[in-house]
């Protein structure tokens, strides 16, 4: 069970947790003049990476808001933790 | 009536005791900025800034769940139309959310020594007095139900809970107390 | 003999012939009295089942699992790969696979043998071993390979009658486990003379420290040490001193009996504590296990290392042994594992035991040391004591039955040459293969291993990037008392500043105590003999061998991974802890590598086999899942409704009465509701309250439907897509007010449709001043439906005017009834006049007697899920989830005409017009009516167009809801099938597994009422 820092209420267990998914792949503000290929790919196409992987959490059993984790898939280190809209931080 | 669907009668055991706490008035409160201050005048209580921390005053206290969210609990649940309509008049034009959930959910009370090492059988948290002192609340699971605990004292937690989910989380920690007589 | 004969306790023998008079850690004065295989026998407190067994001289305690060879207890510890057994107390309380020295004797204890039928002595499996030369490596993948057809009748119904250690219980399992998590600075695992040091240090920074141990009493190597000195006291005296001091302070706990299981990420560690299988009558409050979920600050690992035995042909007999095990038996059980030993040394533990064993009158035969020129401590005593010492000696084989009872020695010359020097006669032979840093825990938290060139071992590596831990004394490479007690201080102090406190006074254990000693012999032991022919165990559980790992590398399997799946080598339920190197030392021979370069295997948790119990922990029976009833539930319940489970809710199914099945009670209560007035609980039905000046234009992104021209008061049924453009939810939204909607989903989506909306108003549109309650818990539903609905409802309700002019379809106003709030809906899933009566739950019941009081003049029926499921598929109403499973979009269930056409976007929308949405051969939704007028045909149901076709046959669609309507008189069935709604008309065929097809009609899925005429009864 992970540690998770929660931007708002600091570190908790992975139990109040739910993932999200990927981060930073914001819906068009407009898609409707998008291409099929390119609406397909907003959908469906993700990341797999071995390594670091900015993220989603939603901390659903606790401040219930959605965040930024940078985590390392092969240690699950985490190595920043964000408030949903944030950029990620620079060097992680 | 709450027993409809579960038994409130007290469970003792050497060092730890729950109870059904009497009913609460409770409101949601959602707001940013300047409604929260508004809010707190028409609730007659600051609403509390810092993460994860309850303020009370007199029959009244509000509970931080949530960076834009707090629960308003109300000893007295007659007074909870008042407080709407108190906050209809002073929150006019500003941006919030206040919602009525007096039914949704119910209290329980655990206390005793043993108090948090009954609920370290469901939940994953550190109860140790410097990790979550008194004061501190929270939302957070027990087994693989949903509730809040708010500690009040040093040996006693008041937990709030969805009102179908009251006789798994009674039902939960009795089976967590009977090592210890329940 | 059958294990059910139960033993006659009164026959037990006592005499233990192999019992010392004194010393050990037992107390002789507090018999114990057990059965084994049926057979009595005495035993004394503080004996394990190993323990009391050889007091008796009783080595053989298993077969081995492939060949079903004689097996005796080889260790002392959880390393043990042959002893184990099954302990009963009863049908359900039966613990296979135990080893047998780890099972702590209790009055009555009831233990059984494994692998063997029908007994113990003569087993008919073992004619296995006899045929030896049949059963290579991979000897299943080779010959279970043809004919095809014998696998499912023949080869598989063998196998798996032989396969498989132990036996499963035959009842549910009566006791109770629990979990407690639990924080601490620092966790120290293993209580020998380095933990125990550890948790000293630690616990003097003030930090919280808890210190556990597998076995029932703390002290590890130091429970077997009578010679040693720690500060100028006898070791013993040393450690009762020590766990004094730590039991005094109150941030320290410590907990026997528990085994660190398994390492998590982020510091996570499961220990598992054995509460009660120690005790002869547990109580029945305390847990039989309790699972400790640690969360640590830092982790120290005194886990100490594992005997490696020697690979030597026929090293498997029972009377062979570790050699630090028969110290232990001899000195912490005060038990002799024999009269005559040879001893196999190749480490300086061969010596020690010698001299202990000498010493309590065991006649030593032989010493017999690998190496030319030994050297350590126990070696300079054994010399000064003049035991019989033969250096460059290896062991050719061994011979006896049931029992060893003789040892070839032979000569290994420089050149490598062996030759046979004599044949010793003795009942134990013992081991002394060096030592393995037990370092399982540290492997499973990902943290990286080492090789080790001076101990020949790995050893702790570079600690992982979201772990915290260090190892110290055997675990950590580091051998001998003083190195463990040191390197063991070291560690907690270091834990403790590491976890925030302060650095301690340096302690220094001056110590009297044999020095540590790395010697060890990897690989299989040179010997003269035909090597095609004889075995040398490296797994004693799997029964593998060198041979086999040999022929696995001549096979080409070079990786260890590949050629321990193949050999099965380290795949028993002990993990490899006693065949791992010797695994790796032979595969290195094979290849003519070294160890490092051959690698390692993946230790995975759990250390030592853990029951499910301990997982589970409470969550059985009522506490497997939370179970969730409405305020309606217990009077449902007094009318004798049949409920199911709805997600985590229980609904009332349908109010069977005397008499009735669910179709007669389902066509009566469909028939209520058409002709009079029917009432049912929807309080399980979700609600969100979405509050805020922009909650109109919320509503309007996150569902099909327009919402900002719905005026307040009036409600509109609202179906949300996922971005993917397919049907997610559904549910009626009424206006409350301008800035206020009370939202309704289906039971089963209440969470994921406030978690998705939570995540598009978060995430997507921060800007939005909108906020969403969950309120499904706030409200009770109850539903009345009927065309007496109003008739009944109107007395009881004040404040709203329920005129059908004031009131009409989907219209939602609050008011009070029965003197409480209200949230009244004019809504209906029957067709029906029907009205939805949203009140607190506290009152709910009240409400509902109250309207079924009246409602009783005109004949009130309560209904269930069943009756509600017809009567909406009467009207062609969908269920999200039945009618769609995630890939049907608005225009396949008909919904097109709920999309806000003006709407330039919402979620989903983008992709109704990818190509594939917009097909025509798109599956769409229409009504069956079967072609006999009698067949109710089955749900999921295949649908084609000529069932003689050969397969696979082409599929155009399937039956989604089917049911006898009551109001019709015949079936209907609603279905989804390729461009459907072009089809009216035709008659397709539904296959029926095994009966053929049933003939069916395309029809609108509107089967009732196609006007909507009932719904504006005055």
């Amino acid at each position: 069970m992970l540690i998770i820092p929660c931007p708002h209420c600091g570190p908790r267990p992975e139990l109040e947790f739910r993932y999200g998914g990927q981060a930073h792949i914001a819906r068009p503000v407009d898609p409707s003049p998008l291409t099929d290929q390119e609406w397909a790919s907003f959908l469906y196409s993700r990341d797999n990476e071995r390594g670091i992987h900015a993220e989603r959490w939603r901390h659903i059993h606790g401040c219930a808001r959605f965040f930024n984790v940078v985590r390392d898939t092969t240690t699950d280190q985490i190595l920043a933790s964000y408030k949903t809209g944030e950029a990620r931080p620079e060097g992680v | 009536m709450l027993s409809d669907i579960v038994e409130t009668t007290p469970i003792d055991a050497n060092g730890v005791r729950l109870e059904t706490l009497p009913a609460f008035g409770r409101l949601n409160f959602r707001g940013r900025g300047a409604a929260v201050s508004a809010m707190g005048e028409a609730f007659g209580l600051a609403l509390p800034q810092e993460a994860c921390r309850a303020a009370i005053s007199g029959s009244r206290a509000a509970l931080w769940l949530g960076p834009d969210e707090w629960l308003l609990l109300l000893m007295l649940p007659s007074d909870t139309d008042a407080v709407i309509a108190a906050a209809a008049t002073s929150l006019a034009g500003q941006p919030h959310s206040l919602v009525d959930i007096s039914e949704r959910q119910y209290a329980l009370g655990l206390s005793g020594r043993q108090a948090a090492t009954v609920l370290a059988g469901g939940n994953p948290l550190d109860f140790d007095l410097r990790a979550f002192p008194v004061g501190m609340c929270t939302r957070t699971v027990m087994g693989k139900a949903e509730l809040a605990i708010w500690r009040t004292e040093p040996d006693r937690f008041h937990i709030e809970v969805w009102r179908s989910f009251a006789p798994y989380i009674r039902g939960f920690l009795r089976e967590h107390m009977r090592e210890f007589g329940a | 003999m059958p294990d059910s004969l139960a033993p006659d306790f009164t026959a037990a023998t006592v005499n233990e012939p192999f019992r010392t008079p004194s010393g050990g850690r037992i107390d002789r004065a507090k018999p114990v009295t057990f059965s084994f295989d049926g057979k009595a026998y005495s035993g004394v407190a503080g004996d394990t089942l190993a323990s009391a067994l050889l007091a008796h001289g009783v080595h053989l305690m298993g077969r081995s699992f492939k060949y079903h060879r004689p097996r005796g207890v080889m260790t002392a510890g959880s390393d043990e790969p042959n002893a184990l057994v099954t302990v009963s107390r009863d049908a359900g309380r039966t613990a296979p696979n135990l080893r047998a020295t780890q099972v702590e004797l209790y009055e009555g204890l009831s233990a059984i043998s494994q692998n063997r039928f029908p007994s113990l002595g003569f087993d008919v499996g073992g004619i296995n071993d006899r045929f030896a030369a049949l059963l290579p490596a991979g000897f299943y993948y080779k010959t279970f390979m043809w004919p095809r057809s014998f696998w499912d009748r023949v080869y598989e119904p063998v196998i798996r009658a032989s396969a498989g250690l132990g036996k499963v219980p035959t009842a549910p399992d009566p006791d109770r486990y629990l979990q407690r998590h639990v924080h601490c600075e620092v966790l120290v695992i293993g209580a020998g003379p380095a933990g125990l040091a550890a948790a000293l240090a630690a616990a003097e920074s003030g930090l919280r420290v808890i210190l556990c141990d597998e076995q029932n009493e703390f002290g590890g190597s130091l429970l077997a040490d009578t010679s040693s000195l720690i500060a100028g006291k006898p070791a013993q005296v040393w450690l009762a001193e020590t766990l004094a001091e730590l039991a005094g302070y109150s941030h320290v706990t410590l907990l026997p009996r528990t085994t660190g299981f398994g390492y998590y990420p982020h510091n996570h560690v499961g220990l598992v504590e054995r509460v009660t299988d120690h005790l002869a009558s547990p109580d029945g409050a305390q847990p039989r296990e309790r699972m400790w979920q640690v969360r640590a600050r830092e982790v120290v690992l005194a886990t100490g290392a594992f005997e490696r035995p020697l690979t030597f042909p026929e090293n498997d007999r029972p009377g062979i042994l570790l050699a630090d095990a028969a110290t232990t038996y001899l000195n912490r059980y005060g038990v002799k594992p024999g009269k005559r030993a040879v001893i196999a040394a190749a480490n300086d533990s061969g010596y020690r035991a010698a001299l202990a064993l000498a010493e309590a009158g065991v006649e030593i035969a032989a010493i017999a040391d690998l190496r030319r020129a030994p050297s350590g401590t126990g070696y300079d005593a054994a010399k000064r004591a003049g035991l019989p010492i033969e250096t460059g000696k290896t062991i050719a084989g061994t011979s006896g039955k049931m029992r060893v009872d003789g040892a070839s020695i032979a000569s290994v010359g420089e050149d490598g040459t062996v030759w046979k020097t004599q044949d010793i006669a003795c009942d134990l032979l013992l081991m002394a293969g060096g030592w393995t840093p037990t370092l399982h825990l540290y492997s499973q938290s990902l943290s990286k291993l080492r090789w080790d060139d001076t101990v020949q071992a790995y050893v702790p590596g570079a600690v992982a990037a979201s772990q915290a831990l260090r190892a110290a004394g055997a675990a950590s490479g580091a051998y001998g008392l003083e190195a463990a007690l040191s390197t063991g201080f070291k560690a907690g102090n270091d834990a403790a500043v590491a976890a925030g406190g302060d650095a301690v006074t340096t302690r220094v254990f001056v110590t009297v105590c044999p020095a540590g000693d790395a010697s060890t012999f990897l690989g299989a032991l040179p010997h003269n003999r035909d090597a095609n022919r004889v075995r040398a165990f490296v797994d004693f559980q799997n029964d593998s061998t060198a041979k086999d790992l040999k022929l696995a590398v001549r096979e080409g399997f070079r990786s260890v991974e590949h050629a321990k799946r193949y050999t099965t080598t380290g795949m028993a339920t002990d993990q490899g802890k006693t065949s791992n190197m010797p695994m790796l030392g032979v595969m290195a021979q094979a290849q003519g590598k070294t160890i490092p370069e051959i690698g390692f295997t993946t230790f995975r948790p759990p250390f030592t086999p853990t029951t499910f119990g301990n997982f589970a922990g409470a969550a059985r029976g009522d506490l497997f899942d939370p179970i969730r009833r409405t305020a309606i539930h217990h009077w449902a319940e007094g009318e004798g409704a049949v409920f199911e489970d709805v997600g985590q809710w229980k609904r009332a199914r349908y109010f069977p009465r005397q008499g009735e099945d669910m179709h007669a009670a389902v066509a009566r209560e469909c028939k209520a509701v058409r002709g009079s007035l029917g009432i049912f609980d929807a309080s399980t039905l979700g609600k969100i309250e979405v509050v805020g000046p922009d909650a109109a234009e919320f509503m309007n992104r996150m569902y099909v439907n327009p919402w900002t021209k719905l005026g307040v008061g009036r409600c509109r049924y609202g179906v949300m897509l996922r971005e993917d453009g397919f049907v997610y939810d559904d549910g009626v939204v009424g206006r409350i007010a301008e800035d206020r909607f009370h939202v309704t989903t289906t039971t089963g989506g209440a969470a994921s449709v406030l978690n998705m909306m939570e995540d598009y108003l978060q995430t997507e549109w921060p800007d939005l001043n909108v906020w969403l309650t969950s309120a499904t818990e706030q409200w009770a539903v109850i539903a009345l439906q009927g065309p007496k609905a109003r008739e009944v409802l109107a007395p009881f309700v004040e404040g709203i005017d329920l005129s059908p002019a004031a009131f009409p379809h989907m219209a939602i106003a609050e008011g009070r009834i029965c003197g409480v709030k209200t949230r009244l809906f004019r809504v209906s899933f029957t067709g029906e006049l029907g009205f939805e009566i949203n009140v607190p739950p506290s009152e709910a019941r009240r409400v509902w007697e109250a309207l079924y009081a009246e409602g009783r003049k005109h004949g009130i029926t309560p209904y269930g899920t069943e009756t509600m499921h017809v009567l909406r598929a009467e009207k062609g109403f969908i269920i999200v989830g039945q009618e769609t499973d995630g890939t049907a979009t608005p225009d396949d269930v008909g919904l097109t005409w709920a999309i806000g056409k003006a709407k330039k976007d919402f979620v989903g929308k983008r992709s109704l017009t990818r190509p594939g949405m917009m097909e025509s051969k798109r599956k769409q939704l229409v009504g069956l009516l079967s072609a006999d007028g009698r067949t109710v045909l089955e749900e999921g149901a295949q649908i084609v167009a000529d069932p003689r076709q050969p397969k696979p046959m082409t599929v155009l669609g399937h039956v989604t809801s089917s049911y006898m309507s009551a109001a019709l008189g015949h079936p209907i069935a609603l279905a989804l099938v390729e461009a459907g709604r072009s089809r009216m008309g035709e008659t397709l065929q539904v296959l029926v597994p095994g009966r053929g097809s049933v003939a069916v009609k395309l029809v609108s899925p509107v089967f009732y009422d196609a006007e909507g005429a009932r719904l504006d009864v005055v």
